[in-house]
């Protein structure tokens, strides 16, 4: 199967062929972590511009470190103290970078449909690095690099995905891919941070911990944003970190000895995960870090190496 | 002006006329209908054979935009836009720079009309003051100018004490208060409908009870005060329900649709295209039918496009970021004929009625009928003639349609004001 798509915006628009390809390239270059020399010449003479409206330490890192050690030339562009400080909208900053002939473009937005938006109007390929609550690929993928490790395959796996369902970007990546390559996903969370109609996506719901970890081979833990409480959809700090957890006790009392508890980051420790699940043995969360830089290893390649005249 | 529009099927639903007709104007005014007219010396003929004419269609909800945001739309631009889509009169909204909530404003509105306006203009005042939700405006004075409602339209009069007030202090002018119906608590933040796109797009959304919430309040501040109480673009199923039950009980309360919320779901939305950002947004299909079925049961009672003219850098960026709004009066009628009356569930003299009768009615508009004696405001439609939108060619200054290159069947043909033709078929 070869890739077609000029850009990479949602897993919702990927079918299982597609999801299935862009895992494989990734752990076929894995080993690359490894090699003394951490470096291919396979993307020499691209350039790659991460351009990201949104501070990331983590995602933006990892797809540096992805395209130089393809040998992409890689520009990071933040919008913070630049020319979006001046008063230049999303659509002319992006045209003046896409004047400058880069391969790919990778936007990570606080505004979902950002990366439709530049896809639509610019020729290069664009990367979806995470835009507002709609979707982030690449996270998606990595957690199932990290998922089909660990567990050896998709199908009939069973993940509960918890917390802020409602303003996440990575719930609804990893809800479509997951889906897609056959397993079952509940989301859990209060019902203030599960937004209407999830089911429809796929998703089973339940509103309690102990339920939605009870049979499950995957807990992934999602970030609470501490501007939730101001919003008026939680209580208190407090009162999430008591009912949404997770802790070791609840761990041991609810969950599968072989459960894998997974996390995109950043962690908020002794809210959503103690200190001692995020550090201890069924955690794979600093696996799903390196896979991450494989993953992105594998989109640019996929992408930037796509022949001209294969575009869809 | 003199026009003697000859051979068209006239359908004038105040007087329940449909027939093939000759209508005569005479120094701006209807002076005869009948078969067989003579054209009296010196009088232009016009032969609408296999046309449709209509009393003149009155958009009851535009933003005209001037004064202060010219560079969106003025007087001069929106009239021709309005002329073009068939429109001989439009009601022309407060949130102007500065706001029209005093009787300069609606002066100067009324002057600019006068001397560029296409269509005859009738202004809209604030119910409050800078449309703050705080004070009054001085409504007197704004009835007295010649605002024919009042409304806060774009914002909703959050504080209910105050609205009553509104609604008693012009219950005297005979002039409704036009509802912009949203509890802003309930739809802070929402760029769509909060429904299973926006779960899926992850925009943040806006639930219909935010609209149905203060329909309800609405109405039943009408039933306290006596008021008229008009409710701008429903746009939800709950909303046709409440005005439904309302007016079963007596209330006077009156609504208009717009043909987007008649034709487009939030399902456009998945385009990410701005253009299908607007308040309140596009909702599901379910609404979408109890619309229509409202529109033609007479639960609501015109169709007003919400003409809402924005320039290309507020709508091009990011959705969330893109102002609210489209522009209609262009598409609005062939968009209404194409999705609605061709081979679809509105009679044709249902639509218009809805467009010209019943916002006259409401609105005590001069026109509305081909009555003897009437304004000679004449609209004609075609009903083969077949277009593709083309936004670029718009009389208007904005271009913010989600309907460019829609094949529509159907559509305004001949626009006449006062006797006089102020749009002619294109060919």
């Amino acid at each position: 199967m070869a890739w077609t798509r000029k850009d990479l915006l949602s897993m919702r628009e990927l079918d299982a062929g597609e999801i299935t390809l862009l895992v494989d390239t990734a752990a076929s270059l894995q080993e690359i972590a490894s090699r003394d020399i951490k470096k291919v010449p396979a993307l020499r003479g691209k350039t790659v511009v991460n351009l990201f409206y949104e501070s990331s330490t983590r995602t933006r890192t990892s797809f540096e470190i992805a395209g130089k050690w393809l040998s992409a030339d890689v520009i990071n562009f933040s919008a913070s103290g630049s020319s979006t400080s001046k008063g230049e909208s999303f659509i002319d900053t992006a045209k003046n970078i896409a004047a400058m002939s880069p391969d790919v473009v990778v936007v990570r937005h606080s505004s979902a449909g950002a990366a439709d938006l530049l896809a639509r109007e610019l020729s290069c390929s664009i990367v979806n690095a995470g835009d507002g609550a709609h979707e982030h690929p690449t996270q998606a993928l990595l957690d199932l690099l990290t998922i089909r490790e660990k567990k050896g395959h998709f199908e009939g796996l069973h993940v509960a995905i918890v917390g802020d369902i409602a303003h996440s970007r990575v719930a609804r990546s990893d809800i479509h891919g997951m889906r897609k390559l056959g397993m079952t996903v509940t989301v859990a969370g209060p019902p203030t941070l599960i937004p209407p109609f999830v089911q429809e996506l796929g998703a089973k719901v339940s509103y309690r911990l102990e339920d939605a970890i009870g049979d499950v081979d995957v807990i992934m833990m999602l970030r609470l944003q501490q501007e939730r409480m101001t919003a008026g959809l939680i209580p208190s700090l407090r009162e999430y970190s008591r009912y949404w957890g997770l802790t070791l006790d609840r761990l041991a009392k609810h969950a599968r000895p072989d459960v894998l508890i997974m996390h995109p980051g950043p962690v908020n420790r002794g809210i959503e995960l103690s200190p001692e699940v995020a550090d201890g043995p069924y955690s794979v969360i600093l696996d799903q870090v390196s896979r991450g830089v494989a993953v992105r290893m594998g989109v640019l390649l996929l992408l930037a190496g796509r022949k001209a005249g294969e575009a869809a | 002006m003199s026009l003697l529009i000859r051979g068209g099927r006239v359908i004038d639903p105040a007087n329940n006329v449909d027939a093939v007709q000759d209508v005569l104007i005479e120094h701006g005014k209807i002076t005869r209908l009948g078969r067989g007219l003579e054209t009296p010396a010196g009088v232009e003929a016009v032969d609408a054979a296999g046309k449709i004419v209509c009393p003149g269609f009155i958009d009851m909800h535009v933003h005209l935009r001037e004064p202060g945001q010219e560079y969106k739309e003025t007087v001069a631009t929106g009239t021709r836009a309005a002329a073009a889509g068939g429109f001989t009169a439009v009601c022309c909204m407060a949130n102007t720079s500065p706001v029209n909530d005093n009787g300069a404003v609606t002066d100067y509105i009324l002057a600019k009309a006068r001397v560029e306006g296409l269509v005859r203009v009738y202004p809209i005042g604030a119910v409050t003051k800078n449309l703050s939700g705080q004070e009054l405006a001085e409504l007197a004075e704004l009835a007295e100018s010649g605002c024919v409602a009042f409304s806060d339209d774009g914002k909703c009069v959050m504080n209910a004490g105050l609205y009553r007030r509104a609604m008693e202090y012009t219950l005297p002018f005979g002039a409704p208060i036009i509802s912009h119906a949203e509890d802003s608590t309930l739809s802070a933040g929402g760029s769509i409908n909060e429904g299973v796109v926006s779960t899926e797009l992850g925009l943040p959304g806006q639930p219909t009870a935010a609209e149905d919430v203060m329909v309800a309040r609405d109405i039943l501040l009408a039933e306290l005060t006596g008021a008229h109480i008009h409710i701008a673009h429903a746009s939800t199923a709950g909303t046709v329900r409440l005005l439904r039950d309302a007016k079963a009980r007596g209330i006077r309360v009156t609504a208009e649709v717009t043909p987007h919320h008649l034709v487009l779901t939030e399902e456009a939305v998945r385009s990410w295209d701005a253009n299908t950002k607007m308040a309140p947004p596009l909702r599901t299909k379910r609404d979408v039918e109890a619309l229509i079925e409202g529109l033609a049961d007479g639960t609501i009672d015109c169709i007003a496009t919400d003409h809402a003219p924005h320039a290309l850098s507020e709508k091009e960026g990011e959705y969330d970021h893109a102002a609210f709004g489209i522009v209609g009066l262009e598409t609005a009628v062939a968009v209404v004929l194409d999705r609605l009356v061709r081979g679809g569930p509105l009679p044709l003299a249902t639509l218009i009625a809805r467009w010209s009768r019943d916002p006259a009615r409401l609105l005590n508009l001069p026109g509305g009928t081909l009555s003897v004696g009437a304004p000679g405001d004449v609209t004609i439609l075609d009903l083969d003639a077949e277009t593709t939108v083309n936004p670029s060619r718009f009389h208007s200054r904005s271009r913010n349609t989600p309907f460019g290159g829609w094949a529509l069947r159907g559509g305004p043909w001949m626009t006449i004001v006062g006797g006089a033709i102020t749009k002619a078929a294109a060919r």
